[in-house]
């Protein structure tokens, strides 16, 4: 695929990743923070705070549901605890989500890794498809999905410094760097990371890849796109996609997630109260599956191509 | 204790007044849980008034002991002795259940301070008091930590995930407490499903287990005691009581899990209850 438009700033790295380096470099600026793990360390990437930081780790085993509202009461003790498993693990535990850190308002750092059938040949049992939807119904919890290694380690700091519930949501497999040295993480800051004319084509994680390719694509059909990072998806950056509205009448928004309720349901409920456009939200529409990630984005219509085919019909080009 | 130790004969005073404040509240609200406030009303107001370390007129001072009350239905029992001990006006009982209310119908910690967990749905309370007993653990601080559980609750399984896991952390700093009522809304708790032999399950789970009657006040301000002088566990108290215990006509009977008292039969109460 066509990537020459996006440079490369940096090696590829998985988000959940980043996530583990982020937590080495903030524990000392954070002496309150704990990181608690049901059984998944070395899949989490806590492993590493956990070897330098044996007394603030806390191997729970595989209890998520007992973590989630002990992690409530951590946190009303002053602590910061980061809990982290399998996303689906995590919000699979909805009622103590619910009850012990939304309504509570806790500050507790929910870490969601492995989202997505991105995470391939496991199938789907253990792919995050359904987390966005779930936590968009708790009003307080701020939702990131971070895009790559820079903006992940940004993100993790932020959450430790924000006083509230926050979901972050990382993958499994590597991530194309786009960011440069200089980048600044925003929240609920739409990321521009191309500008175009003629649409504006939103990707959050996994899918900012094959999202890419496809503005490449679009860019030999003579269709100019703007492409987004939409790494906060609570809040959302409503003022941007008013304007888009205003400027393109045509969104698409891709995710790897179901688009009940996910990052296409987010945008599809600003637009139609507040600026009215043509949106096509891709994303996934069933349960996943097992299979090489290549294969499933194939299958499920991550490429560039298949983005930029519909994206090309959404314009009536 | 922060407060002045009352007479053995003073709280027991207390608590008489405190099963009218509850038969009152209820039938003001007009529905709510008798059977399991009543049945509470003895091991909550023995926490507040000899065992904890709190500060009524400083809810959120860090220092004190944190009571989680799991079985968050049995709270007109917690708002009767919070009121009882000057956390909020007397008169603010009448607000139970009601619109724009700080007492809730179940607890809630964003509408009243004092109140440490949001209850209610039921099996939560002990992993939240297992998540402060751990973090007073970790940061040094001397914070105690107790946790009362309806029996019917210990059904759900996230509390034997937590029963499972205190006892790994060493947790001698959180106490757990089963009101063994005997019932639960469709039936005698053991017929419902069946708990027995319940001590052996927490002795097996690795805590220090102490069954006392939950009505006996001697009882248990011994077992809170025992409780302190036990090390790296957590200890289980098998409160037995009686749901509705101190009106005749409710006791041990499960209808009046979640009825109130209508005007007849509050009159009634009362009558008992004022002697």
């Amino acid at each position: 695929m066509s990537l020459t438009m996006f440079a490369s700033t940096g090696k590829p790295t998985a988000s959940r990743a980043s996530f583990g380096k982020a937590l080495l470099e903030i524990a000392d600026q954070f002496p309150q923070m704990v990181v608690v793990d049901a059984d998944l360390s070395k899949s989490t990437k806590t492993i590493d705070f956990q070897k330098q930081h044996p007394h603030r780790h806390i191997q729970l085993g595989i209890q998520e549901g007992n973590m989630v509202t002990m992690a409530a009461g951590m946190a009303s003790m002053g602590q910061i605890p980061f809990i982290a498993s399998f996303g689906c693990f995590l919000i699979g535990r909805f009622e103590q989500i619910r009850m012990s850190i939304g309504y509570s308002n806790a500050n507790v750092k929910l870490v969601g890794t492995h989202v997505g059938i991105g995470i391939g040949p496991d199938g789907y049992s253990q792919m995050a498809l359904e987390d966005i939807s779930c936590l968009r119904t708790l009003a307080n919890i701020t939702i990131i999905q971070p895009g790559d290694h820079r903006e992940t380690v940004q993100a993790v700091r932020w959450a430790a410094e924000h006083n509230g519930p926050v979901y972050l949501r990382l993958t499994r497999q590597n991530l194309p760097q786009f960011h440069s040295d200089d980048y600044q993480f925003q929240i609920g800051k739409a990321d521009v990371i191309k500008s175009g004319k003629d649409v504006a084509i939103l990707a959050t994680g996994g899918t900012i890849e094959p999202a890419m390719a496809a503005v490449a694509l679009l860019a030999e059909r003579g269709i100019d796109a703007e492409l987004v990072n939409f790494h906060s998806i609570r809040p959302l950056d409503e003022d941007y996609l008013v304007s888009a509205s205003a400027r393109f009448g045509h969104l698409v928004t891709v995710e790897d997630h179901s688009i009940f309720g996910g990052l296409g349901g987010a945008v599809a409920e600003v637009l139609c109260e507040k600026a009215p456009a043509k949106l096509l939200r891709l994303g996934m529409q069933t349960y996943g599956e097992s299979g090489e990630p290549e294969d499933l984005y194939q299958k499920y219509g991550f490429t560039g191509e298949a983005i930029a085919a519909k994206t090309a019909t959404l314009l009536g080009k | 204790m922060t407060n002045s130790r009352l007479e053995k004969k003073e709280l027991v005073e207390k608590i008489r007044q405190y099963r009218i404040d509850i038969i009152e509240m209820l039938h003001r609200a007009g529905s709510g849980h008798p059977g399991g406030s009543l049945s509470a009303i003895d091991l909550i107001a023995s926490l507040y008034h000899y065992e904890m370390q709190h500060r009524p007129n400083e809810p959120l001072w860090p220092g004190r002991d944190r009571f989680v009350l799991s079985k968050g239905h049995g709270v007109p029992a917690q708002y009767a002795v919070m009121a009882g001990m000057g956390y909020f006006p007397k008169e603010e009982l009448k607000q139970l259940r009601q619109i724009n209310a700080r007492l809730q119908g179940h607890p809630s910690d964003q509408f009243l301070p004092g109140i440490e967990a949001s209850t209610g749905s039921l099996g939560m309370g002990l992993s939240f008091a297992m998540g402060c007993a751990l973090s007073a653990k970790l940061q040094g601080e001397s914070q105690r930590v107790y946790c009362l559980m309806g029996d019917g609750e210990i059904q759900e399984g996230q509390v034997w995930e937590a029963a499972l896991s205190a006892p790994k952390f060493k947790l001698d700093n959180l106490v757990a407490i089963i009101d063994y009522n005997k019932g639960q809304i469709d039936g005698p708790t053991n017929e419902v499903m069946n708990l027995e032999p319940l001590m052996d399950k927490w002795r097996a789970f690795n805590w220090h287990c102490i069954a006392i009657d939950g009505h006996n006040l001697d009882q248990i301000e011994q077992a809170f005691q025992e409780a302190r002088l036990t090390q790296s566990k957590p200890t289980l108290i098998l409160a037995h009581t009686v749901k509705g215990k101190g009106v005749s006509f409710m006791e041990g009977v499960i209808d009046w899990h979640g009825a109130a008292p209508n005007a007849d039969e509050t009159a009634k109460a009362l009558q008992e209850l004022k002697g």
